[in-house]
Protein backbone atom coordinates (compact mmCIF):
# COMPACT_ATOMS: atom_id res chain seq x y z
CA UNK A 1 0.00 0.00 0.00
CA UNK A 2 2.86 2.37 0.83
CA UNK A 3 4.73 1.29 -2.33
CA UNK A 4 7.97 0.53 -0.55
CA UNK A 5 8.03 3.85 1.30
CA UNK A 6 6.97 2.20 4.57
CA UNK A 7 10.44 2.15 6.21
CA UNK A 8 11.10 5.79 5.22
CA UNK A 9 7.82 6.92 6.73
CA UNK A 10 8.36 4.77 9.83
CA UNK A 11 11.77 6.31 10.46
CA UNK A 12 10.26 9.78 9.90
CA UNK A 13 7.55 9.03 12.45
CA UNK A 14 10.16 7.79 14.91
CA UNK A 15 12.13 11.03 14.35
CA UNK A 16 9.02 13.12 15.02
CA UNK A 17 8.24 11.19 18.20
CA UNK A 18 11.83 11.49 19.48
CA UNK A 19 11.83 15.20 18.74
CA UNK A 20 8.48 15.72 20.46
CA UNK A 21 9.43 13.74 23.58
CA UNK A 22 12.87 15.35 23.98
CA UNK A 23 11.39 18.80 23.39
CA UNK A 24 8.70 17.99 25.96
CA UNK A 25 11.36 17.07 28.52
CA UNK A 26 13.27 20.29 27.80
CA UNK A 27 10.08 22.37 27.94
CA UNK A 28 8.96 20.79 31.22
CA UNK A 29 12.34 21.54 32.84
CA UNK A 30 12.36 25.08 31.50
CA UNK A 31 8.75 25.50 32.59
CA UNK A 32 9.50 24.38 36.15
CA UNK A 33 12.51 26.67 36.29
CA UNK A 34 10.52 29.55 34.76
CA UNK A 35 7.62 29.09 37.18
CA UNK A 36 10.02 29.01 40.14
CA UNK A 37 11.59 32.23 38.84
CA UNK A 38 8.20 33.91 38.41
CA UNK A 39 7.22 32.97 41.95
CA UNK A 40 10.60 33.71 43.53
CA UNK A 41 11.26 36.62 45.84
CA UNK A 42 13.83 38.14 43.48
CA UNK A 43 12.50 41.02 41.38
CA UNK A 44 15.13 40.42 38.71
CA UNK A 45 14.16 36.76 38.24
CA UNK A 46 10.46 37.67 38.16
CA UNK A 47 10.99 40.27 35.45
CA UNK A 48 13.23 38.00 33.39
CA UNK A 49 10.73 35.14 33.51
CA UNK A 50 7.79 37.44 32.73
CA UNK A 51 9.67 38.92 29.78
CA UNK A 52 10.56 35.45 28.50
CA UNK A 53 6.97 34.16 28.55
CA UNK A 54 5.45 37.36 27.13
CA UNK A 55 7.92 37.62 24.26
CA UNK A 56 7.84 33.97 23.25
CA UNK A 57 4.08 33.68 23.48
CA UNK A 58 3.43 36.75 21.35
CA UNK A 59 5.63 35.67 18.42
CA UNK A 60 4.56 32.78 16.13
CA UNK A 61 6.37 29.46 16.73
CA UNK A 62 7.69 29.33 13.20
CA UNK A 63 9.20 32.83 13.38
CA UNK A 64 10.92 32.04 16.69
CA UNK A 65 12.10 28.75 15.23
CA UNK A 66 13.67 30.35 12.16
CA UNK A 67 15.06 33.24 14.21
CA UNK A 68 16.76 30.91 16.69
CA UNK A 69 17.85 28.40 14.05
CA UNK A 70 19.67 30.93 11.87
CA UNK A 71 20.89 33.24 14.65
CA UNK A 72 22.25 30.42 16.79
CA UNK A 73 24.27 29.19 13.81
CA UNK A 74 25.62 32.66 13.10
CA UNK A 75 26.46 33.24 16.75
CA UNK A 76 28.21 29.88 16.85
CA UNK A 77 30.14 30.77 13.69
CA UNK A 78 31.34 34.01 15.31
CA UNK A 79 32.37 32.05 18.39
CA UNK A 80 34.27 29.35 16.49
CA UNK A 81 35.90 31.98 14.27
CA UNK A 82 36.96 33.95 17.33
CA UNK A 83 38.36 30.81 18.98
CA UNK A 84 40.04 29.80 15.73
CA UNK A 85 38.14 26.51 15.44
CA UNK A 86 36.54 24.94 12.38
CA UNK A 87 32.89 25.81 11.72
CA UNK A 88 30.45 23.63 13.64
CA UNK A 89 27.13 23.09 11.84
CA UNK A 90 24.16 22.89 14.17
CA UNK A 91 22.34 19.62 13.66
CA UNK A 92 18.68 20.32 12.65
CA UNK A 93 17.52 17.74 15.20
CA UNK A 94 19.31 19.47 18.07
CA UNK A 95 18.09 22.82 16.78
CA UNK A 96 14.53 21.49 16.65
CA UNK A 97 14.66 20.16 20.22
CA UNK A 98 16.24 23.36 21.55
CA UNK A 99 13.88 25.76 19.78
CA UNK A 100 10.72 23.76 20.55
CA UNK A 101 11.91 23.40 24.15
CA UNK A 102 12.49 27.14 24.49
CA UNK A 103 9.15 28.04 22.88
CA UNK A 104 7.00 25.59 24.82
CA UNK A 105 8.97 26.21 28.02
CA UNK A 106 7.26 29.61 28.03
CA UNK A 107 3.81 28.03 27.81
CA UNK A 108 4.69 25.50 30.51
CA UNK A 109 5.98 28.31 32.75
CA UNK A 110 2.51 29.85 32.79
CA UNK A 111 0.86 26.45 33.31
CA UNK A 112 3.09 25.59 36.26
CA UNK A 113 2.83 29.04 37.79
CA UNK A 114 -0.95 28.69 37.99
CA UNK A 115 -0.65 25.16 39.34
CA UNK A 116 1.92 26.06 42.03
CA UNK A 117 -0.33 28.85 43.22
CA UNK A 118 -3.29 26.48 43.41
CA UNK A 119 -1.67 24.32 46.12
CA UNK A 120 -2.92 25.54 49.54
CA UNK A 121 -0.17 27.38 51.43
CA UNK A 122 -1.12 25.78 54.72
CA UNK A 123 0.01 22.38 53.46
CA UNK A 124 3.48 23.70 52.63
CA UNK A 125 3.74 25.35 56.01
CA UNK A 126 2.62 22.13 57.68
CA UNK A 127 5.29 20.21 55.77
CA UNK A 128 7.97 22.66 56.88
CA UNK A 129 6.68 22.37 60.43
CA UNK A 130 7.17 18.60 60.19
CA UNK A 131 10.83 19.32 59.59
CA UNK A 132 10.94 18.42 55.88
CA UNK A 133 13.75 19.84 53.82
CA UNK A 134 12.75 22.12 50.90
CA UNK A 135 13.40 19.26 48.47
CA UNK A 136 11.19 16.92 50.49
CA UNK A 137 8.43 19.53 50.59
CA UNK A 138 8.63 19.83 46.82
CA UNK A 139 8.71 16.10 46.15
CA UNK A 140 6.17 14.90 48.71
CA UNK A 141 3.66 17.74 49.01
CA UNK A 142 3.96 20.39 46.32
CA UNK A 143 4.72 18.35 43.19
CA UNK A 144 2.07 15.59 43.44
CA UNK A 145 -0.71 18.11 44.07
CA UNK A 146 0.58 20.67 41.62
CA UNK A 147 0.50 18.01 38.90
CA UNK A 148 -3.25 17.59 39.29
CA UNK A 149 -3.81 21.28 38.59
CA UNK A 150 -1.17 21.41 35.88
CA UNK A 151 -2.27 18.32 33.97
CA UNK A 152 -5.02 19.85 31.80
CA UNK A 153 -2.59 22.63 30.80
CA UNK A 154 0.24 20.16 30.18
CA UNK A 155 -2.09 18.10 28.01
CA UNK A 156 -3.12 21.10 25.93
CA UNK A 157 0.48 22.23 25.50
CA UNK A 158 1.56 18.75 24.50
CA UNK A 159 -1.17 18.49 21.85
CA UNK A 160 -0.17 21.87 20.43
CA UNK A 161 3.52 20.98 20.53
CA UNK A 162 3.00 17.65 18.73
CA UNK A 163 1.35 19.57 15.93
CA UNK A 164 4.13 22.18 15.96
CA UNK A 165 6.72 19.44 15.28
CA UNK A 166 5.32 19.35 11.72
CA UNK A 167 7.06 22.69 11.20
CA UNK A 168 10.59 21.41 11.80
CA UNK A 169 10.69 19.93 8.30
CA UNK A 170 10.92 23.58 7.21
CA UNK A 171 14.32 23.87 8.95
CA UNK A 172 15.46 20.69 7.20
CA UNK A 173 14.75 17.81 9.54
CA UNK A 174 13.76 14.44 8.01
CA UNK A 175 10.61 14.05 10.06
CA UNK A 176 7.35 12.39 9.13
CA UNK A 177 6.28 15.38 7.01
CA UNK A 178 9.49 15.34 4.97
CA UNK A 179 9.28 11.53 4.60
CA UNK A 180 5.70 11.54 3.34
CA UNK A 181 6.33 14.50 1.02
CA UNK A 182 9.37 12.73 -0.47
CA UNK A 183 7.34 9.54 -0.87
CA UNK A 184 4.54 11.53 -2.50
CA UNK A 185 6.87 13.23 -4.95
CA UNK A 186 8.65 9.95 -5.74
CA UNK A 187 5.48 8.02 -6.42
CA UNK A 188 3.55 10.98 -7.90
CA UNK A 189 0.86 10.38 -5.29
CA UNK A 190 1.24 13.50 -3.22
CA UNK A 191 -2.42 13.55 -2.16
CA UNK A 192 -2.37 10.01 -0.81
CA UNK A 193 0.89 10.40 1.10
CA UNK A 194 -0.18 13.73 2.61
CA UNK A 195 -3.24 11.92 3.93
CA UNK A 196 -0.90 9.29 5.40
CA UNK A 197 0.94 12.05 7.28
CA UNK A 198 -2.37 13.39 8.58
CA UNK A 199 -3.42 9.90 9.69
CA UNK A 200 -0.14 9.40 11.59
CA UNK A 201 -0.58 12.70 13.43
CA UNK A 202 -4.22 11.86 14.17
CA UNK A 203 -3.10 8.53 15.65
CA UNK A 204 -0.49 10.27 17.83
CA UNK A 205 -2.96 12.87 19.14
CA UNK A 206 -5.61 10.20 19.77
CA UNK A 207 -3.21 8.04 21.79
CA UNK A 208 -2.11 11.17 23.69
CA UNK A 209 -5.71 12.01 24.54
CA UNK A 210 -6.28 8.53 25.99
CA UNK A 211 -2.99 8.63 27.91
CA UNK A 212 -3.75 12.06 29.35
CA UNK A 213 -7.19 10.93 30.49
CA UNK A 214 -5.54 8.03 32.32
CA UNK A 215 -2.93 10.33 33.90
CA UNK A 216 -5.70 12.70 34.94
CA UNK A 217 -7.44 9.87 36.81
CA UNK A 218 -4.11 8.86 38.40
CA UNK A 219 -3.34 12.31 39.78
CA UNK A 220 -6.94 12.91 40.87
CA UNK A 221 -6.78 9.90 43.24
CA UNK A 222 -8.29 10.85 46.56
CA UNK A 223 -10.02 13.97 45.28
CA UNK A 224 -13.73 13.96 45.96
CA UNK A 225 -15.89 15.43 43.24
CA UNK A 226 -19.14 17.15 44.15
CA UNK A 227 -22.24 15.68 42.56
CA UNK A 228 -23.89 18.21 40.30
CA UNK B 1 22.03 48.63 14.43
CA UNK B 2 23.13 50.05 11.07
CA UNK B 3 21.98 46.86 9.47
CA UNK B 4 18.45 47.24 10.90
CA UNK B 5 18.23 50.79 9.57
CA UNK B 6 19.43 49.64 6.16
CA UNK B 7 16.90 46.81 6.09
CA UNK B 8 14.06 49.09 7.17
CA UNK B 9 15.00 51.61 4.50
CA UNK B 10 15.22 49.07 1.73
CA UNK B 11 12.54 46.57 2.70
CA UNK B 12 10.30 48.51 5.11
CA UNK B 13 7.55 48.87 2.56
CA UNK B 14 7.64 45.15 1.71
CA UNK B 15 7.44 44.30 5.42
CA UNK B 16 4.42 46.51 5.91
CA UNK B 17 2.14 46.54 2.91
CA UNK B 18 3.51 46.07 -0.59
CA UNK B 19 6.49 44.55 -2.39
CA UNK B 20 6.00 46.91 -5.33
CA UNK B 21 3.28 45.19 -7.32
CA UNK B 22 1.11 43.25 -4.87
CA UNK B 23 0.00 43.11 -1.25
CA UNK B 24 2.75 41.72 1.01
CA UNK B 25 4.09 41.53 4.53
CA UNK B 26 1.98 42.66 7.44
CA UNK B 27 -0.97 43.74 5.26
CA UNK B 28 -1.10 40.30 3.64
CA UNK B 29 -0.91 38.57 7.02
CA UNK B 30 -3.73 40.70 8.41
CA UNK B 31 -5.86 40.22 5.28
CA UNK B 32 -5.43 36.45 5.54
CA UNK B 33 -6.25 36.58 9.24
CA UNK B 34 -9.35 38.70 8.73
CA UNK B 35 -10.74 36.56 5.90
CA UNK B 36 -10.11 33.22 7.60
CA UNK B 37 -11.49 34.42 10.93
CA UNK B 38 -14.60 35.84 9.25
CA UNK B 39 -15.30 32.69 7.22
CA UNK B 40 -14.53 30.50 10.23
CA UNK B 41 -16.91 32.50 12.44
CA UNK B 42 -19.82 32.47 9.99
CA UNK B 43 -19.52 28.70 9.48
CA UNK B 44 -18.85 27.83 13.11
CA UNK B 45 -22.08 29.23 14.58
CA UNK B 46 -24.44 26.83 12.75
CA UNK B 47 -21.89 24.02 13.17
CA UNK B 48 -21.75 24.63 16.93
CA UNK B 49 -25.54 24.43 17.10
CA UNK B 50 -25.37 21.15 15.16
CA UNK B 51 -22.55 19.91 17.43
CA UNK B 52 -24.77 20.08 20.53
CA UNK B 53 -27.83 18.61 18.78
CA UNK B 54 -29.29 15.61 20.63
CA UNK B 55 -29.55 13.76 17.30
CA UNK B 56 -26.39 11.69 16.76
CA UNK B 57 -26.73 11.87 12.98
CA UNK B 58 -26.46 15.67 13.13
CA UNK B 59 -23.80 16.02 15.83
CA UNK B 60 -21.72 13.03 14.71
CA UNK B 61 -20.42 14.44 11.40
CA UNK B 62 -19.56 17.75 13.08
CA UNK B 63 -17.70 15.89 15.82
CA UNK B 64 -15.74 13.99 13.16
CA UNK B 65 -14.90 17.22 11.33
CA UNK B 66 -13.58 19.00 14.44
CA UNK B 67 -11.80 15.83 15.62
CA UNK B 68 -9.87 15.44 12.37
CA UNK B 69 -9.05 19.13 11.92
CA UNK B 70 -8.02 19.64 15.54
CA UNK B 71 -6.05 16.40 15.62
CA UNK B 72 -3.78 17.12 12.65
CA UNK B 73 -1.29 19.97 12.15
CA UNK B 74 -2.46 22.91 10.06
CA UNK B 75 0.75 22.61 8.01
CA UNK B 76 -0.29 19.15 6.84
CA UNK B 77 -3.80 20.36 6.06
CA UNK B 78 -2.25 23.08 3.94
CA UNK B 79 0.02 20.57 2.21
CA UNK B 80 -2.96 18.33 1.43
CA UNK B 81 -4.99 21.21 0.02
CA UNK B 82 -2.19 23.04 -1.77
CA UNK B 83 0.07 20.36 -3.24
CA UNK B 84 -2.01 17.24 -2.56
CA UNK B 85 -5.32 18.15 -4.20
CA UNK B 86 -3.67 19.93 -7.09
CA UNK B 87 -1.62 16.82 -7.88
CA UNK B 88 -4.84 14.94 -8.64
CA UNK B 89 -5.51 14.57 -12.36
CA UNK B 90 -9.28 14.79 -11.88
CA UNK B 91 -8.99 18.19 -10.17
CA UNK B 92 -6.80 19.70 -12.88
CA UNK B 93 -9.22 18.44 -15.56
CA UNK B 94 -12.01 20.62 -14.17
CA UNK B 95 -11.40 24.24 -15.29
CA UNK B 96 -13.12 25.73 -12.24
CA UNK B 97 -11.33 23.57 -9.67
CA UNK B 98 -8.07 23.98 -11.57
CA UNK B 99 -8.35 27.77 -11.41
CA UNK B 100 -9.14 27.67 -7.70
CA UNK B 101 -6.45 25.26 -6.51
CA UNK B 102 -3.71 26.71 -8.71
CA UNK B 103 -3.66 29.87 -6.58
CA UNK B 104 -1.65 29.49 -3.38
CA UNK B 105 -3.73 32.19 -1.73
CA UNK B 106 -7.03 30.31 -2.28
CA UNK B 107 -5.61 27.07 -0.89
CA UNK B 108 -4.14 28.85 2.13
CA UNK B 109 -7.40 30.62 2.84
CA UNK B 110 -9.38 27.38 2.51
CA UNK B 111 -7.04 25.52 4.89
CA UNK B 112 -6.99 28.38 7.43
CA UNK B 113 -10.77 28.87 7.38
CA UNK B 114 -11.50 25.15 7.79
CA UNK B 115 -8.93 24.88 10.60
CA UNK B 116 -10.03 27.88 12.64
CA UNK B 117 -13.68 26.95 12.06
CA UNK B 118 -13.08 23.57 13.71
CA UNK B 119 -11.54 25.14 16.83
CA UNK B 120 -14.16 27.91 16.98
CA UNK B 121 -16.98 25.38 16.63
CA UNK B 122 -15.76 23.52 19.72
CA UNK B 123 -15.37 26.78 21.68
CA UNK B 124 -18.91 27.88 20.85
CA UNK B 125 -20.39 24.40 21.37
CA UNK B 126 -18.79 24.25 24.82
CA UNK B 127 -20.34 27.59 25.75
CA UNK B 128 -23.77 26.60 24.40
CA UNK B 129 -23.67 23.51 26.63
CA UNK B 130 -22.81 25.70 29.63
CA UNK B 131 -25.91 27.88 29.23
CA UNK B 132 -27.74 27.90 32.59
CA UNK B 133 -30.65 25.48 32.26
CA UNK B 134 -33.00 27.90 34.00
CA UNK B 135 -32.70 30.37 31.13
CA UNK B 136 -33.60 27.73 28.58
CA UNK B 137 -36.52 26.43 30.62
CA UNK B 138 -37.84 29.95 31.10
CA UNK B 139 -37.63 30.60 27.36
CA UNK B 140 -39.49 27.36 26.64
CA UNK B 141 -42.14 28.34 29.20
CA UNK B 142 -42.60 31.56 27.25
CA UNK B 143 -43.48 29.41 24.27
CA UNK B 144 -40.40 30.25 22.18
CA UNK B 145 -39.72 28.02 19.21
CA UNK B 146 -36.34 26.33 18.99
CA UNK B 147 -35.13 28.94 16.47
CA UNK B 148 -36.27 31.86 18.62
CA UNK B 149 -34.72 30.21 21.67
CA UNK B 150 -31.34 30.06 19.96
CA UNK B 151 -31.61 33.52 18.42
CA UNK B 152 -32.76 35.37 21.52
CA UNK B 153 -31.42 33.42 24.48
CA UNK B 154 -28.70 30.86 23.83
CA UNK B 155 -26.54 32.41 21.11
CA UNK B 156 -26.27 35.99 22.48
CA UNK B 157 -25.22 34.65 25.86
CA UNK B 158 -22.98 31.82 24.61
CA UNK B 159 -21.11 33.98 22.10
CA UNK B 160 -20.41 36.58 24.78
CA UNK B 161 -19.13 34.02 27.26
CA UNK B 162 -16.98 32.55 24.49
CA UNK B 163 -15.14 35.85 24.03
CA UNK B 164 -12.05 35.06 26.18
CA UNK B 165 -11.48 31.65 24.52
CA UNK B 166 -12.30 33.12 21.13
CA UNK B 167 -9.65 35.81 21.52
CA UNK B 168 -7.10 33.05 22.21
CA UNK B 169 -8.14 31.31 19.02
CA UNK B 170 -7.77 34.53 17.00
CA UNK B 171 -4.25 35.06 18.36
CA UNK B 172 -3.29 31.46 17.63
CA UNK B 173 -4.68 31.92 14.12
CA UNK B 174 -2.47 34.99 13.66
CA UNK B 175 0.48 32.81 14.64
CA UNK B 176 -0.66 30.11 12.24
CA UNK B 177 -0.78 32.52 9.30
CA UNK B 178 3.04 32.40 9.34
CA UNK B 179 2.98 29.09 7.44
CA UNK B 180 1.27 30.78 4.47
CA UNK B 181 4.68 31.33 2.84
CA UNK B 182 4.94 27.58 2.20
CA UNK B 183 2.12 28.06 -0.31
CA UNK B 184 3.94 31.03 -1.93
CA UNK B 185 1.70 33.65 -0.28
CA UNK B 186 3.85 36.79 0.29
CA UNK B 187 3.01 37.19 3.96
CA UNK B 188 5.17 38.76 6.68
CA UNK B 189 7.35 35.69 7.18
CA UNK B 190 7.88 35.30 3.41
CA UNK B 191 9.25 38.84 3.29
CA UNK B 192 11.49 38.11 6.28
CA UNK B 193 12.81 34.96 4.61
CA UNK B 194 13.48 36.81 1.36
CA UNK B 195 15.33 39.54 3.26
CA UNK B 196 17.28 36.86 5.13
CA UNK B 197 18.45 35.21 1.94
CA UNK B 198 19.24 38.57 0.33
CA UNK B 199 21.21 40.09 3.23
CA UNK B 200 22.26 37.13 5.46
CA UNK B 201 21.24 39.33 8.40
CA UNK B 202 19.10 36.57 9.94
CA UNK B 203 18.62 38.05 13.37
CA UNK B 204 17.57 41.45 12.01
CA UNK B 205 15.37 40.02 9.23
CA UNK B 206 13.41 37.62 11.44
CA UNK B 207 13.60 39.90 14.47
CA UNK B 208 11.79 42.64 12.57
CA UNK B 209 9.04 40.18 11.63
CA UNK B 210 8.84 38.99 15.25
CA UNK B 211 8.42 42.58 16.49
CA UNK B 212 5.63 43.18 13.98
CA UNK B 213 3.83 39.95 14.91
CA UNK B 214 4.14 40.78 18.61
CA UNK B 215 2.71 44.27 18.03
CA UNK B 216 -0.31 42.79 16.31
CA UNK B 217 -0.79 40.37 19.21
CA UNK B 218 -0.66 43.24 21.71
CA UNK B 219 -3.15 45.22 19.62
CA UNK B 220 -5.49 42.20 19.46
CA UNK B 221 -5.23 41.64 23.22
CA UNK B 222 -6.13 45.30 23.78
CA UNK B 223 -9.04 45.11 21.32
CA UNK B 224 -10.50 41.98 22.89
CA UNK B 225 -10.15 43.46 26.36
CA UNK B 226 -12.28 46.39 25.22
CA UNK B 227 -14.82 44.00 23.69
CA UNK B 228 -14.98 42.03 26.94
CA UNK B 229 -15.48 45.20 28.95
CA UNK B 230 -18.41 46.05 26.72
CA UNK B 231 -20.08 42.67 26.20
CA UNK B 232 -19.10 40.82 29.36
CA UNK B 233 -19.79 43.69 31.75
CA UNK B 234 -22.43 41.55 33.49
CA UNK B 235 -19.78 38.98 34.44
CA UNK B 236 -17.28 41.46 35.96
CA UNK B 237 -16.74 41.27 39.70
CA UNK B 238 -18.98 43.93 41.09
CA UNK B 239 -17.70 46.84 43.16
CA UNK B 240 -19.82 47.54 46.22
Amino acid sequence: MLQGYGPLIASGTWMTLQLALLALAAALLLGLAGASARLSASRLLQTLAAGYTTLIRSVPDLVTMLLLFYSLQIALNHLTEWAGLAQIDIDPFVAGVVTLGIIYGAYFTETFRGAFQAVPRGQLEAAVAYGMTPWQVFRRVLFPQMMRFALPGIGNNWQVMIKATALVSIIGLSDVVKATQDAGKGSLQLFFFSLVAAAIYLAITTVSTLLLAWLGRHYAAGVRKAEL
Amino acid sequence: MNQIIAIVQEYGQAYLWSDGYRLSGLAMTLWLLLLSIAIGFVLSVPLAVARVAPNRFISGPVWLYTYVFRGTPLYIQLLIIYSGIYSLESVRAQPLLDAFFREGFNCTLLAFALNTCAYTTEVFAGMIRETPHGEIEAARAFGMSRFTLYRRIILPSALRRALPSYSNEVILMLHSTSIAFTATVPDLLKVARDVNSATYASFEAFGLAAVLYASVVFALVWLFRRCERRWLAFLQPRAH
